[in-house]
């Protein structure tokens, strides 16, 4: 097992409580930064770890951090981007359930650099139960000094509130996650101005991952230099992977960024193998955006090298022959998983989540999802695979948000490795094994 | 709901409405329209009548227009009646992988309705949901605020004996019988 930073003591029963978490050596970070460091130094640090942002864009975090205005007399904010939605991310939930007072330390060191009297932490909706448990860990942080006036008799007083949000993918998105907590529907922003400049309610905004902001901890702690040591090149530190789908054993992993893609599927210490032990067929390796891998492209980059759990070594052959880190969503498919099937399901995603602001990912991604369920319904032709191919094109950097790449790279991806196999359900619709469809093509009704 | 009853929150509810509004800076009240929303939703019968948003609205002094616009935005939000269980069932990638169509139709065939009907004593309701983040438990559905996950059919049938022995509306802000699984 690698270097674990963040799930340390995520086994350790009652590490969600304060007590334990603080006997632990919990909230050292607060006391360090206010009592030995400037907010400047503090930057500094988090610049000299190279921490990029775990959400899935992979941002340096540091840098992120100094384009933060500071107009004097004017609010500055940190929001803490919760809203956990990108399929086969589960991670933020684990470790919010498991550690939360790791987050509240984190926002508080890191509201401490950033100069804000107040932070949000902005969850899902859905995550209503795991609201409550960081509102709890929220209370006794207060009750134990660390949040509110003159936090360790200094001149830093800070304030952290959680807000819910209600059942919208799109509020992942840091503008639309802001419009989402001015209490308006999640309608992306059109940027310039960056949150930077003016984010909640036009004051100068940072909004982090909850996985970013946990790991300001050991950084402030070890230090920045330290923190850069571990992991490979210019990904350091380490990931938390949400690993599911046909794996013997799916879950939350922190992985010393750098391990092999093969050690991490088929190790005992971590994924386990391939349930049942049949073969792997492709990888979605950092959420559903990005896009699916073959098994021969996620083990070995196209040149024959290990793949690598890393931005660059995932990365590596562009969008022809690699994919992303991303969220760190690792689904796992084996040789049963129909693609264009699964595409279906990441298809109808996106149209639900659209926002519907820009026509064309309002209207591509519905007409995608319609031309998947035609195929998939026996009634395909070959120029819907082309079509397919033209619509995901043009949406692509054609919208005000990410979501329509988003929508779009999955598409790419999966008619660009997989083109057979949409091909066989065009032409041979009589072999499509999903029940529903196959009733549905005969006129039988279901039993 | 009864016809002519009056929509106003109980006096626990409207003490917290204004506690939340105190999170924010003066004049940014409206940020605490959507947890409101939630709290309305759940004191009111489950669902978001277009009376409970001007009620919700003229608490935060806002226009009823704009509470509607939140309401009919995030998919939590019911702007029609549901069964007292709302069974939400993750349909994307990682729980349909693991199985989610056939906790699907199992439930349909247990219950007797397809998905988005209601059964007729107003008890359950089947929604299929996007990505809950429950991928690596998968499948899996949320029922109000508890998460079902690691789902089998016999452990579906085992949740609809106890939830329609129980008979309670079960509301996302519930969080007391968490995760019992």
């Amino acid at each position: 097992m690698g270097k674990k930073l963040l799930l340390e003591h995520d086994h350790v029963p009652g590490i969600n409580s304060y007590s334990v978490y603080r006997e632990k050596g919990g909230y050292a970070s607060v006391e360090k930064a206010l009592k030995t460091m400037t907010p400047e130094s503090l930057v500094e640090e988090v610049k000299k770890s190279g921490l990029r942002g775990r959400g899935g864009a992979g941002f340096p975090t540091g840098l992120k951090w100094s384009f933060l205005a500071k107009p004097p007399g004017v609010e500055r904010y940190l929001v803490c981007n919760a809203d956990e939605s990108e399929p086969g991310t589960f991670k933020d939930r684990y470790l919010m359930e498991r550690i939360p007072h790791l987050l509240v330390e984190g926002m508080i060191t890191s509201s401490f650099a950033l100069g804000a009297k107040s932070s949000y932490i902005y969850i899902r909706g859905e995550y209503f139960y795991v609201a409550k448990i960081l509102e709890k860990a929220i209370e006794e942080a207060y009750a134990n000094g660390w949040l509110g006036k003159n936090i360790l008799g200094t001149d830093f007083s800070h304030d952290c509130y959680v807000q819910i949000g209600a059942g919208a993918y799109i509020c992942g998105e840091e503008t639309a996650l802001l419009e989402s907590l001015e209490g308006k529907r999640g309608n992306p922003r059109i940027k310039p101005p960056f949150p930077a400049v003016a984010g909640l309610w036009g004051c100068p905004t940072v909004v982090n991952n909850v996985e970013t902001i946990a790991a300001v901890v050991p950084i402030v702690n070890q230090g920045g230099e330290a923190y850069a040591q571990i992991g490979i090149g210019k990904s350091t530190g380490t990931k938390l992977i949400s690993a599911s789908g046909h794996i013997n054993k799916p879950g939350v992993y922190e992985l010393e960024l750098g391990l092999p893609v093969e050690e991490f599927i088929y190790s005992e210490a971590y994924c386990g193998g391939i349930r049942g032990g049949r073969k792997l067929k492709a990888v979605v390796a950092g959420g559903s955006s990005v896009p699916i891998l073959p098994a021969e492209l996620i083990l070995k980059t196209a040149k024959g090298e290990p793949r690598l759990m890393s931005y660059e070594s995932l990365g590596d052959g562009g969008f022809i022959t690699g994919t992303m880190l991303g969220s760190g969503g690792f689904i796992v498919m084996d040789d049963t998983t129909s693609i264009v099937k699964n595409l279906y399901t990441f298809s109808r995603f996106y149209h639900h989540e659209s926002c519907g602001q820009c026509s064309p990912c309002r209207e591509g991604t519905g007409w995608m999802e319609k031309i998947l369920h035609k195929i998939l319904d026996g009634h395909g032709t070959l120029a819907d695979v082309d079509l397919l191919w033209d619509i995901q094109s043009k949406i692509e950097g054609k919208t005000i948000c990410p979501l329509g790449e988003a929508a779009a790279w999955p598409v790419a991806a999966a008619i660009r490795h997989f083109r057979s196999e949409f091909e066989d359900y065009v032409k041979n619709p009589g072999n499509i094994q999903d029940v529903k469809h196959y009733y549905r093509l005969n006129n039988l009704q279901p039993a | 709901m009864a016809a002519n009853k009056k929509i106003e929150f109980s006096e626990e509810t409207l003490a917290l409405c204004h506690k939340l509004i105190k999170r924010y800076p003066e004049g940014k009240h409206k940020s605490a329209l959507i947890p409101i929303l939630h709290l309305a939703q759940a004191e009111f019968d489950g669902w978001l009548s277009p009376e409970v948003m001007e009620y919700v609205a003229s608490i935060l002094k806002i226009q009823a227009i704009e509470a509607f616009e939140v309401a009919s935005f995030y998919s939590m939000f019911n702007l029609k009646p549901v069964g007292k269980c709302h069974l939400e069932i993750c349909r994307t990638s990682s729980c349909w992988l693991m199985g989610a169509e056939d906790v699907v139709r199992h439930l349909e065939k247990r219950l007797g309705i397809k998905e988005g009907e209601t059964t007729p004593d107003g008890m359950f309701t089947i929604k299929t949901v996007e990505c809950l983040g429950s991928c690596g438990t998968a499948p899996m559905m949320q029922v109000g605020a508890d998460y079902y996950e690691n789902l089998t059919l016999e452990k579906v049938d085992q949740l609809l004996d106890r939830m329609k022995a129980s008979g309670k509306r079960k509301s996302y802000t519930d969080v007391a019988e968490t995760r019992p699984l």
